[in-house]
């Protein structure tokens, strides 16, 4: 791309800001999530897999204190937490922000309606970082469609481990103490370890 | 076949269960022939009662969860099947009535009216067990087996596609969650 010049071809698909190669999402990030949920004391975690979630799906799979359930949509995800949440157990939804979109009617008439407090776990897609131009349409409206059906949310950006611990912790008791579901959005900044 | 005579025949052997059931004709049957603390009734969210009712099972293991569908509700959430056979908990067992429509809007036909088999579906999706009845003994005798075989099965009710007088219910959702959550935190 020239000083002055904007090429369509190159700026689709093509990293303008970032030059240097994608690395995968980080394992050593995933790990410090998945012990800020085990010291949360989530028992179950329904999910739909995802390219910036599957480190993490990697860690929950060898957990044997947190029952992972993968699912075919992500509406199913929302349904077995509500299940596990009324059967005792504290519960978790995995899911990317397009998933969340596909599973509103579950937030809004199963958790929602219903009162229970879940921890919706949400990959922050199209939003600062994201390098496919495929995600950046529904990732313009993740925090507001949250906004709209009232589920109140954090994003996780500082990777520090206690500091993630704390926010789940705060995630969940506000989820618990409001009966509601509570989304923390998994930044790009938290799910990668980039040079810069 | 009527969805009540069903309800009727199996109402004893549920009362020691966890149910989860679909909203409408399902949920107003059941409550009607006697409610327990156990019995959770899904009022909106359709499609979701396996996944609910998945949920439970897998946290309970020590209790017979039942979930009671429909074809419409099921037809939404075909996905689930492959959840609930990759899962498989033994302690689940899914009743779906297939009356071929959405008969708590007025009747309008699902696409079980055109040939859709679901406990084809079921079984090509791979539920260990998934059968067809279409007798209230058979029901009976399916659901009973179920429950005693320790396995994951589906069972498909062809039933009559007959109204409920009324959905109102004496009892309210949220009086429903609470009371169901403090049944699963109580013993077997």
């Amino acid at each position: 791309m020239d000083g002055g010049t904007y090429d369509d071809d190159a700026a689709a698909g093509v990293n303008v800001a970032l030059d240097s190669a994608p690395v995968p999402p980080s394992p050593a990030r995933a790990e410090i999530l998945h012990a800020a949920l085990r010291g949360a004391g989530i028992g179950l975690v329904a999910a739909l897999p995802e390219t910036w979630l599957v480190p993490l799906l990697h860690s929950l799979d060898g957990d044997t204190g947190i029952r992972l359930v993968e699912v075919a949509r992500e509406d199913e995800a929302v349904g077995i937490a509500m299940g596990a949440h009324l059967a005792g157990t504290r519960a978790a939804a995995l899911m990317q922000n397009h998933g969340l979109f596909s599973a509103l009617n579950a937030v809004v008439s199963g958790a929602l309606l219903y009162r229970i407090p879940l921890l919706l776990l949400v990959s922050d897609r199209g939003h600062f970082g994201e390098r496919d131009p495929w995600q950046t349409e529904g990732g313009r409206h993740t925090r507001r469609v949250l906004e709209a059906v009232g589920v109140v949310h954090d994003d996780v950006v500082d990777p520090d481990p206690g500091a993630v611990a704390r926010q789940v912790v705060e995630a969940v008791s506000l989820a618990e103490a409001s009966l509601s579901p509570v989304a923390l959005l998994l930044t790009r900044r938290f799910l990668w370890e980039e040079p810069g | 076949m009527k969805r009540r005579e069903c309800l009727a025949a199996v109402h004893a052997d549920l009362a020691d269960c966890v149910v989860v059931t679909i909203m409408g004709a399902v949920a107003a049957e059941l409550h009607g022939l006697g409610h327990r603390p156990g019995f959770f009734y899904l009022q909106h969210a359709m499609g979701l009662a396996p996944s609910i009712g998945l949920g439970v099972a897998l946290r309970r293991p020590d209790r017979r969860v039942v979930v009671l569908d429909g074809d419409g509700s099921l037809l939404m959430n075909l996905g689930g099947l492959s959840t609930l056979a990759r899962e498989a908990p033994g302690n689940l067992t899914h009743v779906v009535f297939d009356n071929a429509s959405f008969v708590s809007i007025g009747g309008y036909p699902t696409p079980t009216a055109d040939g859709v088999d679901l406990a084809a579906v079921a079984r090509a999706s791979g539920i260990p067990s998934a059968v067809t009845v279409s007798t209230v003994d058979d029901f009976t005798a399916a659901v009973r087996h179920a429950f005693a075989s320790e396995e994951l099965a589906c069972v498909v009710a062809k039933v009559e596609a007959d109204v409920v007088e009324t959905f109102a219910m004496d009892l309210h959702l949220l009086e429903n969650r609470f009371e169901f959550a403090r049944s699963l935190r109580g013993g077997a």
